[in-house]
């Protein structure tokens, strides 16, 4: 497919717009700026008139698929409606036109929104210390994976060189480890696809800094031994970190603190409903114990009698973002959690609810791996000699954003379902009934699909194998 | 499936060929099987030693990277690094153009015979 650049549809010289005529002495540029700031060659910038603009933009986000254009189960994800009020919020224009370098005494309400989110996500996962400055999920863990390294030295205790993590880990978790310079090892599964607490007990020792574990885990299974792993954590002197990628299943019904987790990450753009997909911006906050908390990034937002102010943490282990991170997500993570208040709890178990539906209508079609009462999300497998990919490529025509396929990656074929509590039945019942024909469908079929969309089945090995990267 | 009655296997689907102190290591047919097209392969350097049941590389395909484990410990004496340009080898012939590394080694691991092989494949799938 030739690449639709808006800049191949103008002529030289077309301008969409008007200025009027300066009341100014003109200067040239070259009276002004030094030759070596002036560009030897003009940009080549698109010169088109308005409504070229307007059609060019429109008609390839119409080529898109969305949460606001279909159902979107991707797992691990949390693709849910974004409410709109929250961008009511996000347009005040006291907020959308702050700048981050305005003083504290002119942003205090800006503080206020950020001091009462942490208040809240700590309420939410019980854990007593919040920073908002991580970008996103990995940057969280980075950044908590950090603290903890940052805590053994500060403690002197020089022999932790390990990060435990589970074979259903998302592939961040090993990867946070590596970048954090820990070595990462991987831990099995029991015959619930959860934690092997019996392994466990093998691997930790005075090597083992953390173990990062996902709960539930990306089979959408609840880690029902979570406060006997943190004890065997603990009595070896290591940290438990929570990947909060799945709190959807959780808020409101289950406070990490109260598992005995240290730290853990939450995905605001995922649980509180502020807007992603094409990688952000998003906010990856992080809460932790008392332990950790003078490790914190710097600053963090304290409320001193009626003031706000930005506080350094006492050995913090300085910034991960520029200024104060991604403020307009925490803004809607804030009006999301205000509008539900008490009642977040019900968001999860709506999502429980939808994800149980689903597993139980997709059953005896799909193999269902671990089949029990799931969380949030259900892994499934297609019908004996079907694959994941032709019949994620078979939902592209019905009009769906495919699951998450091939994750996580203990289930051979897995199809990665996660409704969210926004969908009706309607909704979920209409993608059963294309999912239980799309069982059906002969592999021949299928494998065409799709023919509906604007390109049909991409050449992913050859992309791969013959990688052209620019920008 | 091909599963040669000449070689040794281990419950991570890789492949052992033995001869004299050289452990020629590769994937097995039901291995790249799985895991479709492979698009890399990460090697590791020639010299460096890995102890049994270490991982010393990793393959990845369009659907997973998977990573790759040794049996036996030893010293890396040769990798076949026309798998940098052409992955696909594996995919091709796991057996034979697809081997991926020749170890030192003085270890004797224990290793699975093609039929149990063959069984630990059936109770998989």
């Amino acid at each position: 497919m030739p690449f639709n650049l808006i800049r191949d549809k103008g002529r030289e010289g077309r301008r969409g717009y008007t200025l009027p005529k300066p009341d100014v002495e003109m200067k040239e540029l070259e009276s002004i700026l030094p030759k070596a700031s002036l560009r030897e060659e003009k940009p080549r910038l698109a010169e088109v008139d308005e409504p070229t603009v307007v059609r060019h933009y429109t008609n390839l986000s119409r080529e898109n698929e969305g949460i606001d254009t279909t159902f979107y189960p991707l797992g691990s994800c949390t693709m849910k409606h974004n409410p709109r009020a929250n961008e009511a919020a996000a347009v005040v224009p006291g907020f959308a036109g702050l700048h981050p370098l305005q003083p504290e005494a002119q942003v205090q309400g800006a503080l206020r929104i950020m001091h009462e989110l942490q208040g809240f996500l700590s309420e939410v996962s019980g854990l007593p210390h919040v920073s908002l400055q991580p970008l996103a999920g990995a940057q969280g863990e980075l950044t908590s994976i950090l603290m903890v390294k940052e805590f053994f030295e500060d403690a002197g205790d020089e022999g932790r060189t390990t990060v435990l993590v589970p074979s259903t880990a998302h592939g961040t978790n090993p990867a946070t480890a590596s970048m954090a310079g820990f070595k990462s090892k991987e831990i099995g599964l029991d015959q619930h696809g959860c934690v092997d607490v019996d392994e466990l007990r093998e691997m930790v020792d005075e090597t083992t800094a953390a173990l990062m574990i996902t709960n539930p885990n990306t089979c959408g299974v609840y880690e029902r031994n979570i406060a006997e792993i943190a004890e065997v954590l603990h009595e070896a002197g290591a940290f438990l970190y929570m990947d909060g990628a799945n709190m959807n299943a959780n808020m409101g019904r289950m406070r990490p603190a109260e598992a005995n987790v240290d730290i853990m990450h939450f995905n605001l753009h995922k649980t509180f409903s502020t807007p992603h997909g094409g990688g952000g911006p998003g906010c990856g906050a992080i809460a932790c114990s008392e332990d950790l908390a003078p490790f914190l990034p710097d600053p963090a937002v304290q409320k001193e009698g009626d003031e706000y102010s930005f506080v350094r943490p006492e050995k913090s282990i300085g910034r991960v973002a520029t200024f104060h991170g991604n403020f307009g997500q925490m803004l809607r993570a804030w009006n999301y959690i205000r509008m539900h208040g008490p009642d977040l709890k019900d968001v999860t178990d709506m999502a429980v609810l939808n994800a149980n539906y689903v597993r139980a209508q997709l059953g005896g079609t799909y193999r269902i791996p671990y089949d029990e009462l799931c969380k949030h999300e259900v892994v499934v497998q297609p019908p004996q000699g079907k694959k994941a990919l032709d019949i994620a490529k078979g939902l592209i025509d019905y009009g769906y954003h495919p699951p998450t396929i091939y994750f996580p990656l203990v289930v051979k074929e897995a199809m990665l379902i996660e409704p969210t509590e926004t969908e009706s039945k309607e909704t979920l019942d209409d993608f059963i009934g294309t999912m239980l024909e799309l069982a059906e469908t002969s592999e021949e079929d299928l494998e065409e699909a799709p023919t509906h969309a604007p390109t049909r089945r991409l050449d992913e090995t050859r992309a791969a194998r013959q990688l052209k990267a620019r920008w | 499936m091909n599963v040669p009655d000449d070689l040794k296997y281990t419950k991570s689907h890789e492949w052992v060929r033995t001869e004299g102190d050289t452990a020629t290591i590769g994937i097995t047919d039901h291995a790249q099987d799985e895991l479709g097209d492979i698009v890399f392969v990460e090697l590791p350097e020639e010299g460096a030693t890995f102890d049994a049941g270490e991982s010393f590389g990793s393959v990845e395909s369009v659907k997973a990277v998977s990573d790759l484990y040794t049996p036996l410990g030893g010293e890396v004496v040769e990798v076949n690094s026309a798998l940098e340009d052409a992955p696909e080898k594996i995919n091709e012939d796991p057996y034979g153009e697809g081997w991926i590394v020749k170890l030192r080694t003085s270890e004797e691991a224990e290793l699975l015979s093609p039929e149990e092989y063959e069984k630990v494949v059936e109770e998989e799938s």
